[in-house]
């Protein structure tokens, strides 16, 4: 049983606290992701666990044992930095191999080729074992640091926005693989992003960060569908949640206290009407559907609708509001009733 | 503001041709996207309208002109790259109104254009500020701004949002598409990423090693597209491809995949012994227990409102689009049926649509 536990961890850089007493336990076999912008403090808390910092504060135990003074290299981590860092002067192969063959480690060459050429073929690079390292393209050398991670069977790898520095068609590909290669190997991973699609798609859960803070932690179900403040609705939606104060739209059930009201496309009806409030500003194609973006009372809105939808701009359309949430002035969830 | 049209406009570097005998004309005041992979001669295409290269051979009209051999000062045509690095010590005026200083239009008419510009972009109450202690939002702005600032007839714009994160990225478009809809300039636009083409364009040309593969509106484009280079290289997720191999006769309406028949939009153009794929978009694809192409779940990737749920059948990956709310397991045995009116057929080995009714339709709306 590999459990990671982050226990009222803090870690101050001068007059700024990255990380205000956190709390967060990664189960085994679990990929945690942390959300949250640049900032937040999502590389701050992976390199406390890597010991690559010391908190202030706090407690980290890694399989039930104190971490906390550890070094490194003692604590079974396996780091993949945002940046790849490959050995230049050795080919793919020998990068791969290159954490099996330390010293302590005693694998034998039969069992390194064994492992290499698996997860080669997993990051689908097995077709260039034989180059060197540094003929490949950007996203090829990402795909061997990311290999080079997962062939070593640690307690927890760390990684940190692994798949940003690829294009957006080989990203996708690679969240689908990672998350298949993560529950096939029943690794436990802690994961940083500030991308909310790897975040939704790869997480069996997110903790989001607000300035050193953890704000909310959950599935992602939980986290898009019930989340406990205006700043955590924001993180996750494509398009984003819409925020407007509570007069500027026909938000009948709202509860006392409410400011302000986040209306996602599922929260939103619309339906054509010349004389009605909201006009069609502009129509924007995705394929799949279209984001229509709305003007009402002075403030804009953006929804989603089918792409044979009849929307145009100038169009005018009457909006009525299915359970949206409610939030207070200082931006917290409010039940409705 | 003016009218491109490109003849028989070809690009040679060596033995490599770069472009090949292109031809279309971009209307007065369209937003018009080249949009392609890396190589595929977009950049190319624009760089000779701009008249920063010299075409191989074929014309090149401005407004009727014919400018192929004009230089680029010439043309009156404005480039903008990267639309992002502002000059720090300079407030937000001066970096408006930069392009004409250097230019040297007298200072009272750049004040003028200037104000101009800023008022198209809301930001006349920033004017004077220095601009390091703007917002994201207003930086952009004020790039734009610098970029409209000189009247030229015709905008080239050659990938200006790539060094953006994803977000900002969409918000860009965004604000360059409204003000496009308020000044209505030519706008020729490079790009790889398909998200912005399909956001902003008016029409997309889609490009393919020095070859323009398919030129319409976005939503056309992604409905019925032409060949399988289109087809893949728009949508998240892309569209899926099940390849088979069939006799089909003109006229027929349906395939047989694997022992299932599966209904298509009539066939106009039969084929013989052919190696072909049918081409589903995601959202088109229904997970059904019955259904009669199998495959095992791979993977869900929940997205809020939607799921991409990726299924391994035996005629390759699906990946389907689909409410969350539907629950899936992984690993699960599940059936696929596709909305029939629109799937397409494509030929593998040249990469062409066969002709069918799915491309007789009247786009939407």
């Amino acid at each position: 049983m590999v459990e990671v536990v982050i226990d009222r961890v803090t870690k101050r850089f001068g007059a700024v606290e990255a990380a205000k007493d956190v709390s967060l336990t990664v189960p085994n076999g679990e990929l945690v992701v942390l959300l949250g912008p640049t900032g937040a403090g999502k590389t701050t808390l992976l390199r406390l666990v890597a010991g690559l910092d010391k908190p202030d504060a706090g407690m980290i135990s890694i399989d039930g044992r104190d971490a906390t003074a550890e070094p490194p290299a003692l604590r079974d981590v396996s780091f993949v930095f945002q940046q790849y860092s490959l050995y230049p002067h050795l080919t793919v192969y020998d990068n791969l191999a290159f954490p099996l063959r330390a010293p302590a480690r005693r694998v034998d060459e039969a069992e390194i080729r064994k492992r290499v050429e698996r997860i080669a073929q997993l990051v689908r690079i097995d077709h260039k074992l034989a180059n060197s390292a540094t003929r490949l393209s950007g996203g090829e050398m990402q795909r061997v640091a990311i290999g080079r991670a997962l062939v070593r069977r640690p307690a927890i790898y760390l990684m940190d926005e692994p798949l940003s520095s690829l294009d957006a068609k080989l990203r996708a590909e690679l969240r689908v693989e990672l998350k298949h290669i993560q529950a096939d190997l029943g690794a436990t991973m802690l994961y940083v992003t500030h991308d909310q699609t790897e975040a939704m798609t790869m997480a069996s859960r997110i903790g989001i960060l607000d300035r050193g803070t953890l704000v909310q932690v959950g599935t992602p179900h939980e986290i898009y569908e019930r989340p406990v403040s205006a700043y955590v609705a924001a993180r996750l939606g494509s398009p984003a949640i819409n925020l407007l104060p509570v007069d500027a739209l026909p938000a009948n059930g709202a509860p006392d206290g409410t400011v302000s009201v986040g209306a996602r496309t599922e929260h939103v009806e619309l339906v054509a009407a010349d004389d009605g409030p909201a006009e069609v500003v502009m129509v924007e194609h995705l394929g799949s559907e279209n984001f229509l973006h709305l003007k009402m009372n002075g403030h804009r809105l953006v929804t989603l609708t089918p792409p044979d939808s009849r929307w145009r701009p100038g169009r005018r359309a009457r909006l009525s509001l299915r359970r949206p949430l409610y939030f207070d002035a200082a931006g917290r969830t409010l039940q409705a009733h | 503001m003016a009218q491109i049209r490109l003849d028989n406009l070809q690009k040679r570097f060596g033995d490599f041709v770069a472009v090949r005998e292109s031809s279309f004309t971009i209307a007065d005041g369209e937003f018009f996207v080249l949009l392609g992979p890396s190589g595929c001669g977009k950049t190319t295409t624009l760089r000779m309208i701009a008249g920063l290269e010299l075409p191989s051979s074929g014309r090149i009209l401005l407004d009727g002109d014919d400018v192929t051999f004009k230089r680029a000062s010439q043309r009156d045509i404005g480039f903008v790259f990267q639309l992002f690095a502002l000059y720090p010590h300079m407030n937000v005026r001066s970096n408006i109104g930069f392009p004409l200083k250097c230019q040297g239009v007298p200072r009272r008419q750049i004040d003028e254009r200037v104000d101009e510009v800023a008022k198209l972009l809301r930001i006349e109450h920033l004017i004077d500020r220095p601009v390091s202690g703007l917002s994201g939002g207003d930086s952009q702005r004020v790039a734009l701004g610098r970029a409209i600032v000189r009247q030229a007839k015709a905008f080239m714009m050659d990938e200006p949002l790539g060094a953006l994160d994803a977000e900002f990225r969409h918000l860009m478009c965004v604000e360059l598409r409204a003000l496009h809809d308020r000044i209505h300039a030519t706008t020729v636009y490079v790009t790889h990423d398909q998200v912005e083409a399909m956001a902003m364009a008016d029409r997309i040309a889609v490009m393919n090693h020095g070859v323009v593969d398919q030129i319409a509106s976005p939503q056309e484009i992604y409905d019925r597209p032409r060949t399988m280079h289109v087809a893949g290289f728009i949508g998240s997720p892309p569209m899926n491809f099940l390849r088979f191999n069939a006799n089909l006769e003109p006229g027929a309406d349906s395939i047989r995949l694997n022992g299932e028949t599966i209904a298509v939009p009539a066939l106009h153009e039969g084929v013989v012994d052919g190696a072909l794929a049918l081409g589903v978009r995601p959202e088109n694809v229904e997970l059904t227990d019955e259904g009669g192409i199998r495959g095992e779940v791979f993977g869900t990737e929940y997205m809020g409102t939607m799921q991409i749920v990726t299924v391994h059948s035996k005629h390759g990956v699906v990946k389907a689009r689909i409410p969350s709310a539907q629950r899936v397991r992984m690993r699960e045995q599940v059936g696929l049926r596709f909305a029939k009116e629109r799937l397409a057929v494509f030929d593998t080995v040249s990469g062409r649509a066969l002709k069918s009714r799915l491309f007789e339709e009247v786009a939407h709306g």
